[in-house]
């Protein structure tokens, strides 16, 4: 069980929180046809770094997002969801 | 008579006690301090069980929990445990036990009849034989049940607790022998908070009962000295406790036995309990697991490991026979012969593999003191009966010569365990010359250190750990002490050298390697010679490695045959994953306190106690639970709900909707919000009118519906369904939170602040009227504000039933005293509370889409005739997918009526022109006319909007039911809305 940085409440157990999806799926009524597409059903499955949004659902119930190592499950630059670069 | 015996000294026992147990219904003794395994022993018995597929008897390999073959029941009634290990389990007085894969005894066994067939019954037996049309595996699945698994489950329920832990340290170390111990010490001298598990009753491992001296004390006075000074320093010490899982960042599940299998549990009634470790540094110290040799039936009872042997003499006091035979390819058999002598027992023969000037001058000198050492010698095969081995035949020099023996110690080399740093994602080095597998590139900071590192030198395995816990408690903010670490002499032998080729002549077919699911050589080369050439093939196709021992003994040597059969080398071959559970656990333990009422959590609408009162027959809803009808004296649930639905239709009912989902959203972007998670239009309403809406999924298809009520100018109501009001509110906050965190808007799920309480039927109005003061009752899909019984509500008028209908809202904490008043003035109109059939059984004549029923997840808003509801002006979620042209295709599954032509419409039927013809749809709702004849239902159908008036037929094959349909509009009664509407 992984122990996620919340930015908020510190290290807390990965059943806090909920998998929401890679960061690049989070898509916009106002995008083309072709990159909804691209997003929802032909995504990458990255062995390695993977930007992703995750809810602490069980603890603070804020939006964050994370880059998480998907081969060592490392996790690393934690950030509230829109403070990203 | 030849068999084990206990001596009169010697070993880590108690002898002044005696503990009574039974094994398969005989009376036996033992003593504090053995296990079932070494109290069988001690008294003579060497048969433990049969295997799992040739029903050959079975003896004691190991003396610890990598014991393949000696598999016993434990306990009795509801505590029964099977798959116990002999050696794992530690005797306690009024034991029941039993073996196991025997009928109908041990020692007269029907199945054993197996192994004359054995020649017939290959690796992918079952692969190959039970092939053929499917209706012969209706038989097949008998004869495979009733052969197969181990142990028997048990009958009763468990009457125990079971129990989980969160807890945490700054370093972990698992293993309590010579290094666990000397890591523990140097971490927690250093400072650090220190967890020390170990799977045994108490530490020291393989010390235990060892001669070997440590900082000039007996092993024993070390162990103890070391474990009072761990006390002292609030080090968490769990024994009887197994790391069985080493999951991510350090989290390490430790099974801890509170009691022994089977045992009465204490006052706190707790059986198991889990652990979730969360470790800053764990350090590893599980030592190492012994192999066997590989030559014909090496599984006779009385063959045992060579280290298992010096374990029960040393720890036990039991002589595991009368006549010792021992064959190693290393040095370990000599540690047991010289303890074998030197306790007075008879060793007839060491017999090495290797050619004596491979062997230490040293060693062989101290050996032949004692006993005779043949070198160059290879075991060829076991002699013996069911009952046990009486020799052993091996090949020398100078032929083939005899060995008489009841028990046949082996040495096939070492296996360091590294079951934990694997799961925590390490990798492995292969030491070509020793033939072992060693610990490398932790991924998780997790340190190996003594025999599961591959340093099986004592003294080696002191300092390494030691310098292994001042680093784990520098890294987590202590200070190392500058103290030695532990000193002792090497152990004499210890020297690692593996043997995993048979002698020549040896018949593959009759080496077992992995004993407890009776894989041989001969499988191995069957399934690589049919093309089974990756490790992870030949497991699966040979089932080596996938008994409940997981391969402990066997994998590496299954590996190593399969390299030799590639002519690769063994690290390239690579090795099966290694997965948790470490040992095999209960499920009990998994479970902890989350059985029977516990299994779920129980969600209570605020009038609960009121349906309770009742005791109707309740429905599950996700965790909420509603009452499917108020059943009355000599009612049906059928009866009953078909009387409330008609209540509803001619006067009036009142039911409790508060599983509803229902969202407040306010501030001046309420409304774009909405419409964005909307796909209807919700801007537009006027201050205090409501409308239905619906919300579609980024995929396009609808994913729940609801209606959307404007409490002010900046101030929505959205409900949604019950299934579906978790889903929602992960929803809107996802809408607001991330897609639009700019909307001035607020969103709060108040699905739980307020009840919500349907009044439906032609008296509604009535109803409303006498107990709202001063209402006069909106009018449809328009909402107003009220007082109940003192109670403000909200009232809002929507119609799910398709009559004149109200929802009235009350603050959670009063609205039994609002209920109580509808209840009351709905009697008084005639009418009476309604349950969820009634319900169901109305909004199907209806002909509303449910959430779960027709919104399936698959079908989009044209499926359900809802896409002229869309919000024209776009912008909502799932707009942009829901255009995609094959949304609109004309042969998709469309929601459609159907009236019976006959009967009732089965639940769940598919729709076909004849049976076993190609399914065209399947019937989502069925239901009943309410105030008419007849049977009606809803469907999602194949072009269905194109064939109204088409006749096809409803048909279960499961239920063996069907009813002739006819193609109908979705809606049976009052089509117009003429009841409800203003």
């Amino acid at each position: 069980m992984m122990l996620i940085p919340c930015p908020h409440c510190g290290p807390r157990a990965h059943a806090e929180f909920t998998f929401d999806r890679p960061v690049e799926a989070i898509t916009r009524p106002d995008e083309t046809p072709d990159a909804l597409v691209r997003n929802l059903f032909s995504r990458d499955n990255p062995r390695g770094p993977s930007r992703e949004l995750w809810r602490h659902t069980y603890g603070c119930r804020s939006w964050i997002t994370l880059t998480r190592d998907t081969a060592t499950h490392a996790i690393t630059d934690v950030r509230p969801v829109g403070a990203d670069a | 008579m030849s068999g084990g015996h206990r001596l009169s000294t010697g070993g880590v026992i108690d002898r002044s006690q005696t503990l009574r147990f039974r094994f398969d219904g005989r009376d036996y003794a033992g003593h504090p301090g053995d296990t079932l395994a070494s109290a069988l022993l001690a008294s003579g018995v060497r048969v433990f069980g049969r295997s799992f597929k040739y029903h050959r008897t079975r003896g004691l390999l190991a003396a610890g929990v990598e014991e393949p073959s000696a598999l016993v029941g434990a306990g009795e009634g509801g505590r029964f445990e099977p798959n116990t290990r002999a050696t794992d389990l530690h005797l306690y007085d009024g034991l029941v036990s039993e073996s196991q894969n025997r009928w109908p005894s041990l020692d007269l066994d029907v199945g054993a009849v197996n192994q004359w067939i054995a020649p017939f019954i290959p690796a992918g037996f079952y692969y190959k034989t039970f092939l053929g049309p499917p209706a012969l595996w209706k038989l097949y699945e008998h004869v495979i049940r009733a052969a197969a698994g181990l142990g028997r489950p048990p009958q009763l329920p468990d009457p125990d607790r079971y129990e989980r832990r969160a807890a945490f340290c700054d370093v972990l170390v698992v293993g309590a022998g010579p290094a666990g111990l000397s890591a523990a010490l140097a971490a927690a001298r250093s400072g650090a908070r220190v967890a020390l598990v170990d799977l045994d009753r108490r530490l020291g491992g393989s010390l235990l009962g060892d001669p070997v001296t440590i900082d000039g004390q007996p092993a024993k006075d070390w162990i103890d000295a070391a474990e009072a000074e761990l006390r002292t320093r609030d080090v968490r010490i769990l024994t009887r406790t197994t790391a069985i899982g080493y999951y991510d960042h350090n989290m390490v599940y430790l099974a801890q036995r509170v009691v022994e299998p089977g045992a009465r549990t204490g006052t706190d009634g707790i059986s198991q309990r889990m652990w979730r470790m969360r470790a800053g540094r764990v350090i590893l110290a599980q030592g190492a697991i012994e192999r066997p040799l590989p030559f014909e039936d090496n599984d006779r009872p009385g063959v045992m490991l060579s280290g298992a042997v010096r374990t029960y003499l040393d720890r036990f006091g039991v002589a595991a026979g009368e006549r010792f035979v021992l064959a190693t390819s290393g040095d370990d058999a000599y540690r047991t012969a010289v303890r074998l002598c030197d306790a007075g027992l008879r060793v007839d023969a060491v017999l090495d593999s290797r050619p004596s000037e491979a062997i230490d001058p040293a060693l062989l000198r101290r050996a032949r003191d004692r006993c005779p050492v043949e070198t160059g010698v290879r075991p060829l095969r076991a002699i013996g009966t069911p009952r046990g081995v009486t020799g052993l035949e091996v090949r020398a020099a100078s032929g083939t010569v005899k060995y008489v023996a009841d028990v046949v110690a082996v040495s096939g080399g070492l296996t360091p365990s590294v079951h934990l740093h694997m799961q925590a994602g390490g990798g492995l080095d292969w030491d070509e010359g020793r033939g072992v597998f060693t610990p490398t590139a932790p991924r998780q900071g997790q340190v190996s250190v003594g025999a599961c590192a591959g340093r099986f030198q004592l003294a080696d395995a002191l300092s390494d750990a030691w310098r292994a816990g001042l680093d784990a408690a520098a890294a987590t903010g202590g200070k190392p002490v500058a103290d030695t670490p532990p000193r002792s002499e090497t152990w004499a032998f210890a020297d690692q050298a593996s043997a995993f080729v048979p002698a020549p002549g040896v018949n593959p077919k009759k080496v077992f390697v992995d004993p407890q699911n009776d894989v041989t050589l001969g499988d191995l080369d069957l399934a690589w010679r049919e093309g089974y050439r990756s490790v992870e093939h030949q497991k699966r196709y040979t089932t080596l490695g996938m008994a409940t021992d997981q391969g402990k003994t066997s994998n590496l040597i299954g590996l190593a045959r399969l390299a030799e059969n590639e002519g690769r080398p063994a690290p390239q071959v690579g090795l099966t994953t290694f997965r948790p559970p470490f040992i095999p656990t209960t499920l009990g333990l998994w479970a902890g306190e989350d059985a029977g009422f516990h299994v779920t959590p129980l969600r209570r609408t605020p009038l609960y106690d009121l349906h309770a009162a009742f005791d109707p027959p309740w429905q599950a809803v996700g965790y909420w639970r509603r009452p499917r009808a108020y059943l009355r004296a000599g009612e049906t649930l059928a009866t009953a709900a078909l009387r409330e639905a008609r209540m509803v239709r001619t006067t009036v009912g009142i039911t409790d909707v508060s599983t509803l989902g229902k969202f407040e959203v306010s501030g001046p972007d309420a409304a774009a919000l909405l419409e964005r998670v909307c796909a209807t239009s919700v801007s537009k309403l006027a201050v205090g009118r409501g409308r239905y809406t619906f919300m579609l999924r980024e995929d396009g298809l609808v994913n729940d519906d609801g209606t959307v009520w404007r409490l002010g100018e900046d101030r929505f109501l959205l409900t949604s369904s019950t299934g579906g009001a978790d889903r929602m509110a992960g929803l809107i906050s996802y809408a607001r939170n991330v897609l639009y965190p700019d909307l001035r808007v607020g969103a709060a799920n108040v699905q739980e602040h307020y009840a919500a309480i349907a009044v439906a039927g032609p008296r509604a109005r009535a109803v409303i009227a006498a107990v709202v003061e001063g209402m006069v009752p909106p009018r449809h899909m328009s909402l107003d504000r009220g007082v109940v019984a003192g109670v403000p509500v909200l009232v809002i008028a929507a119609s799910y039933s398709g009559e004149r209908a109200f929802e009235v809202y009350a603050p959670s904490h009063q609205a039994v005293a609002v209920w109580t008043a509808l209840a009351e003035a709905a009697e008084a109109q005639e009418g009476g509370l309604y349950g969820l059939e009634a319900l169901e059984i109305l909004r199907v004549e209806k002909g509303h889409v449910e959430t779960g029923g027709e919104i399936d997840g698959r079908t989009s808003a044209h499926d359900l005739r809802l896409e002229k509801m869309l919000n024209p002006r776009g912008g909502y979620m799932g707009q942009l997918a829901q255009q995609r042209p094959a949304f609109a295709d004309p042969d998709r599954l469309q929601f459609v009526g159907l009236e019976s032509l006959g009967g009732p419409i089965p639940e769940g039927s598919m729709l076909v022109e004849r049976p076993g013809f190609a399914v065209q749809g399947h019937v989502t709702a069925a239901g009943i006319r309410v105030l008419e004849e007849g049977f009606v239902g809803l469907a999602l159908l194949k072009g269905g909007r194109a064939r109204l008036g088409d006749e096809l037929l409803a048909w279960s094959p499961t239920r063996t039911a069907s009813a002739r349909v006819r193609v109908s509009e979705p809606v049976f009664h009052d089509p117009a809305g003429d009841r409800y509407r203003d």
